[in-house]
């Protein structure tokens, strides 16, 4: 009994050893994001789930890996956030950070991501800047971007006889892209822009900015904004009479909280462009019910698909790299592997860190055609991943000259 | 077409009529944080967080109980003004003889925890509510489209905000609470009951609070932040009216209320700001406030 109780011990021991000369490599993943504030329902604590999501599908343990996901509340503050990935860098041995909506927090994180040479997984964020004169060697950009939302909208409107344009827009980094990048489509496509008021961000009453917005007499009025300034300002749009008068909203950025948030009531016939819906095919409805038993009643956001796919792509570049440490390495790794995932399906990361995939022009639809909740969007038209993103050439960011 | 400083005068007379709507939201709860703090002493910190309460309440009543807005108008201050009386007896009684920070902690606290339970119920994207039926379009008044809701909001508000100064400054019921205010023994004296006067004003600031969150519903986002947002610019209102003058609180907020709307047309990113310069220049001038009475 006694030698069989040794004998047991030697082999623990020696089990021990084995399992640890092939320790396994670990890796840690921050989900920086708004929880509590007016982007939270975007991404937020849904990003946690979907970002535990990913780790469960990657299955760790098969490539010899282990992987932990924090979190943390950025508040929307680029101090706050900056110093937050300071600290899960430099003492709480984090690899990655993913999601990180409000551009410019997300501007000052890709900041501390380059100096400390980590990955940045961004997909809350939408400046095109990011990818573009603040383009990164550390960053990949997965969902969205100031200039793919405002080539599916703008360019949709004016093509539909949407030929002047007044902007509201949101008085941060982010607001300021998308206005640009809308203008200079409607422009280019033989629009004009008439006017704009820059708003403070979390602004509750919108009837001044209504009011100017009427008074310039544009067809289309754009919101260059996002999650609750979106929906006051739809919301006392329809009160003012604005739709009623002749002239229609541009809402750049719109998501499927958004909606619901309005009603379809008020909502309805608003033209959107998106990436990803979660009814757009069996897949995503498969993924939905799973995020749901964590998020129950509650809808994902692109946002949320993107820090999914993010995630899975970015631990492939690891196991093939062999480690998570050199931040560059991992990231020229997933440019390296073309991208194929269950909700993005496949694609590229590009030079400049852009992630190329469909982006599809959607419209609201109308309390009578919705059949059960979240049945919210009708699929307009499709526009191929080669059209959706900005072309390298336009970019101005110094990693694509320097790839010449 | 006449202009003023390059604005032609149509534009500017809209955005002042705009200013004046938003300043009877300011109003009407800068008005319940002055009768709060005038007669107990307490800087109501969850006024925010009861003007959330009364819109979710508004919501939730239509969604699940069919109550349409003009019952919940009277319906909700009084069940939120209930929730305050609870607060009230359950903890601003105990610190009633503190130093004012106690309460201004405890009320902040107060306020975190609601609207962390709201988030955590209904997310923070918000809720749709509909303006109701007799309310909806609007009339050209030939300078601006004046909506009929904004028309009532402002009506109504003023109607509220009278009614509240007379029953504080001109009636025997007044007279008895700001009595009690200034020495409750002496007043208990007279046979009256002064801790359950006090609790009731307390619960008449909410309603106060509800009522304005009843009346934001059908124009503002429903969602559990929204207090949060408007609270600071509030206090501010008060610190600029004078703390506990209710004259002042009514005034200012009206009077703020058109400031801000002429920021938002003339320079509207410091939308957001102005607000605070005037408190800090008038703090600098009149520490006390506008209207409020030195120490």
């Amino acid at each position: 009994m006694r030698l069989a109780g040794s004998l047991a011990f030697a082999l623990t021991v020696l089990l021990g050893t084995a399992a640890q000369a092939q320790s396994p490599i670990n890796v840690k993943i921050g989900v920086l994001s708004d929880m509590s504030s007016l982007y939270a329902d975007i991404s937020g604590p849904g990003s946690i789930t979907a970002a535990k999501m990913a780790v469960q599908d990657f299955n760790p343990a098969a490539h010899n890996m282990k992987v932990d996901i924090v979190s943390a509340d950025h508040q929307n503050k680029p101090d706050v956030g900056s110093s937050i990935a300071r600290q899960w860098f430099d003492v709480d041995h984090v690899d990655a950070i993913v999601d990180v909506p409000t551009s410019s927090v997300a501007l000052a994180v890709s900041d501390v991501t380059r100096e400390k040479n980590k990955v940045f997984l961004i997909s809350g964020a939408a400046s095109s800047d990011l990818t573009g004169p603040k383009c990164s060697p550390n960053s990949v950009h997965w969902t969205y971007d100031t200039w793919m939302l405002a080539n599916g909208t703008g360019k949709a409107l004016v093509k539909t006889g949407g030929d002047t344009w007044f902007f509201v827009t949101a008085d941060y980094a982010f607001g300021h892209a998308l206005e640009r990048d809308t203008a200079a489509v409607v422009t280019a496509n033989g629009g004009k822009v008439l006017g704009h008021v820059l708003v403070p961000l979390n602004n509750a009453d919108f009837s001044s900015f209504l009011l100017q917005a009427q008074q310039s007499h544009a067809k289309i009025i754009g919101l260059a904004n996002a999650g609750g300034d979106t929906d006051n300002a739809i919301k006392q749009g329809a009160e003012f009479g604005i739709t009623a008068g002749g002239q229609h909203f541009a809402g750049l950025l719109v998501f499927i909280s958004d909606v619901e948030a309005l009603g379809l009531k008020t909502a309805q016939g608003l033209v959107l462009t998106s990436t990803w819906y979660w009814d757009m095919n069996d897949t995503n409805r498969a993924w939905t019910k799973r995020w749901q038993a964590e998020r129950p009643g509650k809808f994902p956001s692109m946002v949320v698909a993107g820090v999914y796919s993010s995630i899975l792509h970015y631990l492939k570049a690891v196991a093939a790299v062999g480690s998570a440490a050199d931040g560059k390495a991992v990231v020229d790794k997933m440019k390296q592997m073309p991208t194929d995932d269950p909700l993005f399906g496949k694609g590229q990361v590009r030079v400049d860190g852009t992630v190329t995939h469909p982006a599809y022009l959607f419209e609201v639809k109308s309390p009578a055609e919705s059949k059960y909740p979240g049945d919210d969007f009708k699929l307009r038209s499709t526009i191929p991943a080669d059209e959706a993103f900005r072309p390298l050439k336009d970019d101005n960011c110094p990693l694509v000259s320097a790839a010449k | 077409m006449v202009e003023i400083f390059g604005i032609p005068s149509y534009a500017l007379f809209g955005q002042l009529l705009i200013g004046l709507i938003n300043g009877s939201f300011y109003a009407l709860l800068s008005l319940g944080l002055a009768v709060i703090f005038g007669m107990l002493n307490i800087i109501n910190f969850t006024h925010g967080a009861q003007y959330m309460m009364g819109a979710f309440a508004a919501y939730l009543m239509l969604q699940y109980l069919g109550v349409d807005y003009w019952i919940a108008l009277v319906v909700v201050p009084i069940l939120i003004g209930a929730t305050g009386i609870l607060i009230e007896r359950l903890f601003l009684q105990h610190i009633r003889k503190l130093d004012h920070l106690y309460g201004l902690i405890l009320t902040f606290g107060l306020a975190l925890i609601i609207e962390g339970l709201f988030r955590n119920q209904f997310g923070s994207s918000g809720k749709p509510y509909q303006i109701p039926a007799l309310l909806q379009g609007g009339r050209n008044l030939g300078f601006m489209f004046l909506p009929n809701y904004r028309a009532w909001v402002i009506a109504f508000s003023l109607v509220v905000c009278f009614a509240t100064w007379f029953a504080i400054e001109r009636t025997r019921l007044g007279s008895y609470l700001r009595a009690a205010t200034e020495n409750p023994a002496l007043v208990r004296a007279f046979g009256i009951n002064v801790p359950r006067m006090v609790t009731l004003t307390y619960g008449f600031g909410v309603g106060l609070a509800a009522l304005a969150g009843v009346m934001a519903a059908p124009i503002y986002n429903v969602s559990p932040q929204m207090g949060s947002d408007l609270i600071i610019v509030v206090f501010a209102v008060v610190v600029i009216g004078g703390m506990g003058s209710i004259l002042g609180a009514i005034v200012t907020g009206f009077a703020l209320g058109v400031i801000e709307g002429l920021t938002k047309v003339f320079f509207p990113e410091a939308s957001s700001t102005v607000i605070f310069v005037i408190m800090a220049i008038v703090l600098l001038i009149r520490p006390a406030g506008l209207f409020g009475r030195t120490v």
